[in-house]
């Protein structure tokens, strides 16, 4: 794969939340990077720890009952990891922006969408009121919000989901990230909706040229979206390759089952879709071989008792899986 | 916003009339005034009767509630007990500002008497109300931000405490310590009963002196009962989403505390200050009493302990009009605090 300068480098981050009912391995060890104005997808299901991986690195979950075991990452020279909870401040919402899954209940109801917006760039750039109003103008015309200088009044239950979810954006954006993580953005809005984000998306990050992460739990947003996808299971990455490699040739038996579980346009009507037998693993027990094991149908003896990490098989793909699927033989 | 308020201040019109006759009909019951009249002596049959005439007293009970409400100067009434009613009448009547005199005082208008306290339970509830905010406020946002501290431990111990704690035990416990146990100690001690020291006089340093104990007291419960709810309101509050996406900006911990958190948290807490209002007029019957303070609340004690109907009634009154303006009040300050409510 080759090297761009990293922007982002994450190694062996590894979360726990230490529960009532036990101790919830989270993210096991996850190492993944990021270059300048690259877009990484990162897909898997609910639990998988997608979300808790990114919001661990801004320092968004709450200590305890969870807790940062291992890990560092990297972002412009400096490990997010390690910093004081002052600087790390600093970093959020000025280089790194996020945006969560539902818009609904991710702006403050009691509080003007102008001061929401405003209060981001009075923060990090000290802008007087009069020039951090005409920058929240300029940034709900960015994100396509019609009216913007009359609107900024408002509260955000005056808006549709999808009209709050792109009033997000522009809270995200305000300050001109060099990093945008966004968390399920599209998950809570309906398709047509969907569609409209992705594309806005899109276009800003074309126009300002930032790094996206996008954190999904639907393969079939990730096609137009990203370079790059990282496949996301139990806590561990066990996929990453570049977008076209992925839907070709997936390697690992959790990304084909995926695909194959995603609904095609030309399938016969009574035909059912596929799922994948079995339920996403319980990260309360440490994981002690491959979390996949129990749900595949490639599964060996050394898969219970040894995790698969990381490998390359072709210069733009990784998997973690002792088995090629395409043969059903045991990799070298 | 406007007409709200206006259908609301006409709707309790109504709700005012059956309030009146309510209480006036059970006060009506409470006791008779004039067993109370004849000094050290029981009151003579005869003086009875001829009182009971003056005052009205002899009337079925929903005319004197008419003669209360509207006066009975239109009508005569009958003084001398010969069944020919023959001396005007000279009450004004509620609706004309005329709330009837207190038997007690003998002759001095019962409104006269309640205005002349209300400073008084003013200059107690008022600071006491601010004090049991603040502190309410401030001891439930800290331990919500400390949940399960040994900070957050001890509030929640001491709160149950004073929760369950009458007012009087912790009027009289105050009392004895910084009273009478400091006296005896030799350490400078806090006057325990009435508004100021008469050989001093009422002083603006003697009032406030006099106050600490019985805010005190007033205050102890309210911290306990408002601590509480602050820090469950908060503790919901902070695990909200735009809470984290507050943090996501990069704003300072305290703006997020302060603008985006207590903003969303104090919705209840305006419920609660709405409910409190009334009682800065009603001041605290309890420690008054205890404290000997001058206020509403033993005004109301003392008036309805001899059965003068005039200034019970008047206290009653002002208070159910005191208790309909502050929940009006607080359904402005709600819509004022949160956007998504509209009155029309």
């Amino acid at each position: 794969m080759k090297q761009d300068p990293a922007l982002l480098n994450v190694h062996d981050l590894q979360v726990r939340f230490h529960t009532p009912e036990g101790t919830i391995y989270a993210v096991n060890g996850i190492s993944f990077h990021i270059a300048e104005g690259e877009a990484v997808a990162v897909v898997g299901e609910s639990g998988s720890g997608k979300s808790v991986c990114m919001m661990s690195l801004l320092g968004l979950i709450p200590i305890p009952p969870g807790e940062i075991v291992s890990g560092t990452a990297v972002f412009l020279e400096r490990d997010l990891l390690k910093l004081p909870e002052k600087e790390l401040e600093l970093v959020r919402g000025r280089d790194i922006g996020m945006i969560f899954q539902d818009p609904m209940t991710s702006l403050n109801p009691v509080l003007t969408l102008g001061r929401q917006l405003t209060e981001a760039l009075v923060r990090h750039f000290n802008l007087t009121a009069e020039e951090a109003r005409n920058r929240a103008i300029e940034l709900l015309q960015l994100v396509g919000i019609p009216d913007a200088a009359s609107r900024l009044g408002n509260y955000p239950h005056q808006f549709s989901g999808g009209m709050r979810q792109r009033v997000m954006i522009a809270m995200m954006l305000a300050c001109n990230p060099k990093l945008l993580i966004a968390d399920e953005p599209t998950t809570a809005l309906d398709v047509t909706i969907q569609a409209q984000i992705v594309e806005l998306v899109q276009e800003i990050r074309a126009k300002l040229r930032m790094s996206l992460i996008w954190i999904t739990h639907d393969l079939g947003v990730v096609a137009g979206l990203a370079d790059r996808v990282l496949v996301m299971y139990g806590g561990t990455i066990v996929e990453e390759a570049d977008v076209e490699s992925l839907y070709e040739r997936p390697q690992h038996p959790y990304t084909l089952a995926l695909l194959a579980a995603l609904p095609r346009v030309h399938q016969r009507r009574q035909s059912r879709l596929k799922a994948i037998p079995g339920a996403p693993p319980h990260l309360i027990l440490e994981l002690t071989g491959c979390p996949f094991a129990p749900r595949c149908e490639f599964v060996r003896d050394r898969c219970w008792r040894e995790r698969p990490l990381l490998q390359p098989v072709s210069p733009t793909q990784k998997t973690a899986c002792f088995v090629n699927p395409h043969t059903g033989e045991e990799r070298a | 916003m406007t007409r709200y308020v206006i259908r609301r201040l006409l709707q309790s019109i109504p709700l005012l009339f059956v309030v009146s006759l309510i209480l006036f009909v059970l006060l009506n019951n409470i006791g008779d005034p004039l067993t109370m009249m004849g000094g050290r002596n029981p009151t003579r049959p005869e003086d009875r009767e001829r009182l009971a005439r003056q005052l009205g007293l002899d009337q079925p009970i929903l005319m004197q509630y008419v003669y209360w409400l509207v006066g009975n100067d239109w009508t005569m009434i009958d003084v001398d007990g010969d069944g020919e009613p023959e001396t005007p009448g000279r009450r004004k009547g509620v609706l004309r500002g005329d709330f009837g005199i207190s038997i007690l005082t003998r002759g001095k208008p019962a409104l006269d008497i309640i205005w002349e306290r209300i400073p008084n339970t003013l200059l107690l509830m008022i600071p006491a109300q601010i004090v049991i905010l603040v502190l309410g406020l401030g001891v439930g946002i800290y331990s919500a931000l400390r949940q399960y501290s040994w900070v957050d431990n001890a509030v929640t111990t001491l709160s149950f405490v004073g929760f369950s704690m009458p007012i009087f035990l912790i009027a009289l416990l105050s009392i004895y310590l910084f009273s009478v146990l400091f006296q005896r100690w030799g350490l400078p001690y806090l006057p325990a009963n009435g508004m100021f020291d008469p050989q001093v006089g009422k002083t603006a340093a003697q009032i406030a002196k006099h106050m600490i104990l019985p805010i005190f007291a007033i205050a102890f419960i309210d911290v306990a009962r408002y601590s509480r709810y602050v820090r469950s309101a908060m503790l919901e509050v902070m695990s909200q989403d735009y809470i984290r996406t507050a943090k996501a900006k990069g704003l300072r911990r305290v703006t997020i505390i302060m603008v985006h958190a207590l903003r969303n948290a104090s919705l209840p807490i305006i419920t609660l200050v709405g409910l409190d209002l009334p009682f800065l007029l009603a001041g605290a019957v309890v420690t008054e009493r205890i404290f000997a303070w001058p206020g509403m609340g033993r005004l109301f004690l003392d008036h309805l302990e001899r059965s003068d109907g005039a200034v019970v009634m008047g206290i009653v009154i002002l208070l159910a009009v005191a208790v309909i303006l502050s929940q009006i009040l607080t359904d402005i300050v709600y819509a004022v605090f949160d956007p998504r409510i509209r009155y029309d």
